[in-house]
């Protein structure tokens, strides 16, 4: 039976049809690979010796192979330190965009009949995410409120994410009215049936949007850069930095001896790859899991009816 | 008098609970105060672009220069340098990834073999979800005089070139990379798009004889069509922004001429330089306003052409 009807769509099957067939999913295949070449090339560049790396021959696979660079890494207080940071601030910065976007996205999410004063929200959030005061008055703001160097520069500026809480909005719309009125027939109050009603039936939606914030705020750097001192940089402000600074004298270095012995102590190629490749590696690990909430988010986020 | 109907047939307004009000009403407290701070003390502290600012003196003390700034930077060579690379870079991404993301929308909904069609759209994804920090470095490495790309090209006999501190292609290897990166979005949305395209018009082509060429053309892609107009509109909205992190990044010095953007100029001047905080801003500005011409344009088209609305 099995082996019939197999025969049955395979005679249906035109062999020109089969041909694209063939030829499209080997190009796409080609196509998805090549989008890997860099990755690759970056692991084999963290695992070759640095000769090999500064000759220019290392491709997909590492040429004099050796863990040096990670043995390296796993000594440096500073690479683990900032991790740490990192995950510091993954955690607190999306409890508390969760916590604000959740509570501003409830009354929103009501037609402006049952929330009065809902346009004028709405206008506000629009303007705000139209029109930005830019980099330097954000700066100068963030510095004389004496945020520098605290971990509420890195969180309380993005807390706000409007365009998250309409991703909520939309979800919390969806929530059956049957539900929230027989809450409040009950005597519950707002707070009540948005902890209770609500946040229950929306957690797909919930899910999604703690991805989105911890991703933002693991991948984000440039604040890091600009608001914290070397003791307290998140990881990628801190990979940022270093092979910045580190570029910035290959590039100012003469020969004479005492840069040539300033040089040597600069991170080597292999190592700077092996602190990117570390960096990627949480995201790798929860991405395979997570994408299907991620796909859904976007979407959402974009494709509204 | 029909008037008049219509205004009696009006249901009486549902009494206001102020109470009620009042508890939604906190419940928006808390972001209203962070974009106040966050967003939109920034907004007012633009009058710094109208002074000569200094931390002394600060926002209201600081002496007001007119226009000075603005006179000043249009002066400037590599201001309109900076204007220009940010429009030919913001420009070519935007039309990059729209075509290629069509593309490769309809040819991976062809794999008939579910798990390579996964496979694929999980690998390009991927590099959507990971940092310019580092995806930039990485970049630079391969893009580098001994990197991974003159080593492949070695194999075809080509010297090896600084690639990445070239004026010729440090834009193609940017637009590349970002279309690398960003390319998974869209190629993601088209796809749920396709996904929602009614089974039963593809079985009625089928049963008229209709071969996979015909159904694509006819099908699949009308039926997406409205997508990729609401996709391009909303894209318009980002003609100036060329990418400042992926740019900060992967610039250097060398390609300043053909890589440098207004927002990376704007963070050289405005942060880095000492005492330059009203140039930087005016370049912000700069930046801003015609960029708000063209998102609200682009938001009132799409609300205008496919009723799409943020809120």
């Amino acid at each position: 039976m099995e082996n019939i009807k197999f025969n049955k769509q395979h005679l249906k099957i035109a062999p020109s049809r089969r041909a694209f067939l063939i030829i499209n999913t080997s190009l796409l295949v080609l196509f998805a690979f090549v989008c890997l070449v860099p990755f690759l090339n970056l692991l084999a560049t963290s695992l070759s010796s640095n000769d090999a790396v500064n000759a220019g021959a290392v491709g997909f696979l590492p040429v004099g192979i050796t863990g040096t660079a990670y043995k390296i890494l796993m000594s440096k207080t500073e690479f683990f330190r900032a991790f740490g940071y990192s995950v510091l601030r993954v955690v607190t910065g999306t409890v508390l965009s969760l916590v604000v976007i959740t509570l501003g996205a409830y009354p929103l999410s009501k037609t402006s009949s049952v929330f009065r004063g809902r346009g004028f929200y709405v206008v506000f959030f629009t303007v705000t995410m139209f029109f930005s005061g830019g980099l330097v008055p954000t700066y100068i703001i963030i510095t004389r409120l004496h945020l520098n160097n605290t971990i509420f520069a890195l969180i309380l500026p993005t807390a706000m994410n409007a365009w998250n809480m309409v991703l909520l909005i939309n979800f919390f719309r969806q929530v059956p009215k049957e539900l929230e009125e027989a809450a409040k027939i009950e005597g519950a109050g707002h707070y009540r049936v948005l902890v209770q009603i609500v946040l229950p039936v929306s957690l797909p939606a919930i899910a999604t949007v703690v991805l989105f914030t911890a991703v933002q705020h693991w991948n984000a750097w440039f604040d890091g850069t600009i608001y914290m001192q070397p003791a307290k940089l998140p990881l990628q402000s801190y990979i940022y930095n270093m092979i910045n600074e580190a570029n910035t004298l290959r590039q100012n270095l003469t020969s004479s001896p005492e840069d040539q012995a300033l040089l040597a102590t600069l991170p080597t190629k292999t190592l700077e790859s092996a602190q990117i490749f570390i960096a990627m590696l949480p995201i790798m690990l929860v991405y395979p899991f997570a994408q299907k909430f991620f796909i859904k988010g976007l979407v959402l986020g974009s494709v509204k009816e | 008098m029909e008037r008049r109907q219509v205004i009696t047939a009006r249901p009486a307004r549902k009494k206001i609970n102020l109470k009620e009000q009042l508890t939604l009403h906190s419940m928006l407290l808390p972001g209203i105060a962070l974009a106040t701070v966050f967003q939109i003390l920034p907004m007012i502290g633009i009058i710094m672009a109208f002074q000569d600012y200094n931390v002394v003196d600060g926002f209201f003390g600081s002496p007001f220069v007119g226009f000075m700034n603005f006179y000043d930077l249009f002066m400037r060579p590599d201001f309109m340098q900076a204007t220009l690379n940010t429009v030919i870079i913001a420009f070519s991404k935007i039309v990059c990834i729209t075509v290629l993301s069509i593309v490769l929308a309809l040819l991976i909904n062809e794999i008939r073999i579910g798990a390579i069609k996964k496979t694929v759209q999980t690998i390009i994804f991927l590099p959507y979800f990971l940092s310019w920090t580092l995806l930039g470095n990485i970049m630079v490495d391969m893009f580098s005089k001994s990197g991974g790309f003159n080593y492949f090209l070695s194999f075809f006999g080509v010297e090896p070139v600084s690639w990445i501190t070239s004026n010729t292609w440090f834009r193609t290897i940017v637009v590349a990379s970002d279309v690398w990166k960003t390319i998974g979005y869209q190629i993601v949305v088209f796809l749920a798009a396709i996904v929602n395209i009614d089974p039963a018009l593809y079985e009625a082509a089928r049963i008229d004889g209709a071969n996979s060429r015909q159904l694509c053309r006819h099908i699949t892609l009308p039926g997406i069509m409205s997508m990729i107009v609401l996709m391009s509109i909303l894209n318009i909205g980002n003609i100036m922004n060329a990418g400042f992190e992926q740019i900060l990044v992967m610039y250097n010095y060398l390609v300043y001429e053909t890589g440098d953007i207004l927002d990376t100029m704007a963070y050289r001047i405005g942060l880095l330089q000492v005492g330059q905080y009203s140039m930087g801003t005016a370049i912000g500005l700069f930046k801003s306003v015609i960029s708000c011409v063209f998102f609200s344009a682009s938001y009132f088209l799409a609300y205008k052409v496919k009723g799409y609305k943020i809120f």
